[in-house]
């Protein structure tokens, strides 16, 4: 039983873990490689038990490989695939224990203390661990230690398990390359003649110190437990998704609804036991031909109200080809942002979620970035003193200062003929004829030297407001530096 | 007085109505000034008229304006439908470049009076549709005193005489003045 003071680790290491996933999905009754791209060639990456035994190893060049052995199968290796397959295999070992954490890219450490007497003890336990990872088509290695040191030892080297306290003897033949020691280390102290764990722990520690920094023995000791190392299990962040499996396929948009419903109910359960707001959420619907139809939906503001996503639904659901029918429902929130809960007040609330349904409605059909709000900026430049925002990821507010009368409608700048610093009189703007009434002006605004913009590179540009005799009132500006004039707005 | 636009304005809620000539803009904008609650204004990605917010800040509350920036025509109606009906916003403001036929001008107008909300398209001269509740002309007037005086005729009405008026826009009390007519 368990007495509170030694703790027992459990090391997992997969050593065809890459191959494994792939030959998991197919079975290859052949020598098979899995090949990456490194150091300029295609080098073998990983590969089955079979391949092993003609002599093919790892980071052997791919072209090698094939002149050894020249009905070897081979695929190109997937990393980030390798990963999240990791990712789930330590999500599957917080069966055994909580405390589950990586040990580099192909292996786990579970600290399984206090946790094995569930499985009526060390060796059902590991047993379990063999038979489920051998009907799942993955060879392991399992090392059973009280540290983590230890257990990684035997877990690469031979396999075993150490009784607790009887670390020392367990891993003393073994090889010092057992330590997580690294190659050059490893080589050094073969050279000097110390190849088992026992010959290193019997050698003065001053010398090794000396010679091989303090790296060395803090291994040695912390696979002898004179110091301490920690298992940190690896925190997974909440997954936000749900999904429905059907018996049979169904294709009606009120069915695929429905089903929408269940899942949304389920999903926004989560989302606000943990005060988060879906912003992107993605359905993905899978047909029984196995195709499957994804509809994105991105709110304008977080949401965890399934009454309130579910018509938003409509009309991505209303365009999916179902095929022959769909089979499996999907439902992800992609984006999550926090959202706490509030108090609900009677004014102002209902009216804004209205119009945040309804910028998600329309975002849905044209875009959520294509709905705007202007924002003040600071600027003197006509075109730059204003600043067009997504209304969905931006606030309305700042403070507008208008100190001259600025047109209604901006326009990129329209020649029109005329010279000398006043404005012309009459001239012609889009084939209409016009004589001034009044002209306002000149009001000089210089461009922004810190800014390059290739429409500012006339230089200092004297506007002038000018009401025509026909009525138009128009905002024409001059530029001194290289004379000409332009209309570039219109007043109401 | 019975050319008084007060008659006429508000324009009838929940329908849509139009207007062209080079004020038009400036029309719609005053009269959304008038409804309290969000302004959509819907227009078209290519046109090169951009709305420049530093010129309307003195007529509406920017914090209330949303521009809606669609691909083509049939998305802006799209748009301009979805919002109507929702009645969310007291008033939609359109920029069309084509003449609506009649089942999109229905369509329009069914929506509007589905959500109780007031549509405002902004049309090319004489491109109007037979759906329109109202249809105006505005235009600038040159006043040598003021700047703001513009000319509104009413060109079509479904439901009353047509009608012209010279406003000016009252910056102090931000809102529409009507120049008294010169005895005939």
């Amino acid at each position: 039983m368990f007495d509170g003071l030694n703790r027992r680790i459990v090391s997992m290491w997969f050593p065809r873990l890459a191959s494994d996933r792939i030959l998991r999905a197919r079975v290859i009754d052949a020598p098979f490689a899995l090949t990456f791209h490194e150091k300029n060639a295609n080098r073998i990456y990983c590969l089955n038990a079979r391949a092993e035994r003609l002599g093919l190893h790892r980071g052997m060049p791919y072209a090698d490989a094939r002149a050894f052995c020249p009905d070897l199968i081979s695929h190109v290796a997937d990393i980030p695939a390798e990963q999240r397959f990791h990712h789930v295999l330590m999500r599957w070992a917080t069966r055994y224990c909580p405390w589950v954490g990586y040990e580099g890219p192909d292996g786990l450490v579970l600290d399984i203390t206090g946790a094995a007497h569930l499985y009526g003890g060390e060796a059902q336990m590991l047993a379990d661990m063999r038979g489920r990872l051998a009907r799942a088509g993955l060879s392991v290695k399992l090392g059973l230690a009280d540290t983590r040191g230890a257990a990684w030892a035997l877990a690469r080297y031979g396999e075993g398990v150490a009784p607790p306290g009887g670390m020392e003897a367990a891993i003393a033949d073994l090889p010092v390359a057992a330590l997580r020691i690294d190659m050059q280390t490893d080589q050094a102290l073969q050279r000097l003649g110390l190849r088992t764990i026992a010959d290193l722990s019997n050698t003065a520690r001053a010398p090794l110190t000396r010679r091989f920094g303090p790296s060395l023995l803090m291994r040695l000791d912390q696979a002898l437990g004179h110091q301490p190392e920690q298992v940190s299990p690896s925190k997974s962040p909440t997954h936000y998704g749900v999904r429905l499996t059907l018996p049979d396929p169904i294709g009606l948009v009120d069915d695929v609804m429905a089903g929408t419903a269940r899942l949304l109910d389920r999903l926004c359960h989560t989302l606000q036991s943990q005060q988060m707001g879906a912003q992107i959420l993605h359905m993905a619907l899978r047909r029984v031909d196995q195709e499957t139809q994804t509809v994105e939906l991105r709110l304008a503001r977080p949401l965890h109200d399934p009454d309130r996503i579910l018509p938003l639904f409509e009309k991505g659901i209303a365009a999916v080809d179902a095929g022959y029918g769909i089979d499996q429902m999907r439902l992800e929130a992609v984006q999550v942002m926090a959202l706490p809960d509030q108090q609900l007040s009677s004014v102002q609330h209902g009216f804004q979620t209205q119009l945040d349904d309804l910028i998600t409605r329309l975002g849905t059909r044209i875009g959520l970035d294509n709905i705007q709000r202007f924002l003040p900026a600071d600027s003197h430049i006509p075109e730059r003193s204003f600043i067009i925002a997504p209304a969905a990821y931006s606030q309305a507010g700042g403070v507008w200062n208008v100190v001259r009368p600025r047109p209604v409608f901006l326009f990129l700048p329209e020649p029109i003929a005329g010279r000398g610093s006043n404005p012309p009189n009459p001239f012609r703007w889009r084939r209409m004829r016009f004589s001034i009434g009044r002209a306002t002006g000149p009001e000089r605004i210089a461009p922004e030297w810190w800014m390059s913009d290739e429409s500012w590179r006339s230089g200092v540009r004297d506007y002038w407001k000018v009401d025509t005799q026909e009525g138009r009132r128009l905002w024409l500006f001059y530029t001194p530096q290289s004379p000409g004039w332009f209309v570039h707005g219109e007043f109401a | 007085m019975k050319n008084n636009p007060l008659n006429i304005f508000p324009l009838k809620a929940g329908r849509v109505h139009e207007v062209c000539g080079p004020s038009a803009a400036w029309f719609t904008l005053t009269r959304a000034a008038q409804s309290r609650g969000p302004v959509f204004w819907v227009a078209e990605q290519w046109n090169s008229q951009k709305l420049n917010p530093l010129g309307i800040v003195n007529i509406v509350s920017l914090e209330n304006m949303l521009s809606v920036v669609t691909k083509d025509q049939s998305e802006t109606l799209a748009a301009a439908e979805d919002t109507l009906r929702s009645g969310t916003v007291p008033c939609v403001i359109m920029v069309l470049s084509a003449p609506l036929d009649l089942t999109a001008g229905r369509r329009l107008q069914i929506a509007a009076r589905a959500g109780g909300t007031t549509g405002l398209a902004i049309i090319p001269v004489g491109a109007g549709s037979t759906a329109a509740e109202t249809r105006w002309h505005c235009s600038p007037l040159f006043d040598p005193k003021d700047s703001t005086l513009q000319r509104w005729e009413l060109i079509k009405n479904k439901s009353g005489t047509l009608g012209v008026w010279n406003v000016r826009w009252s910056e102090s009390s931000h809102r529409i003045n009507v120049v008294s007519e010169t005895g005939e």
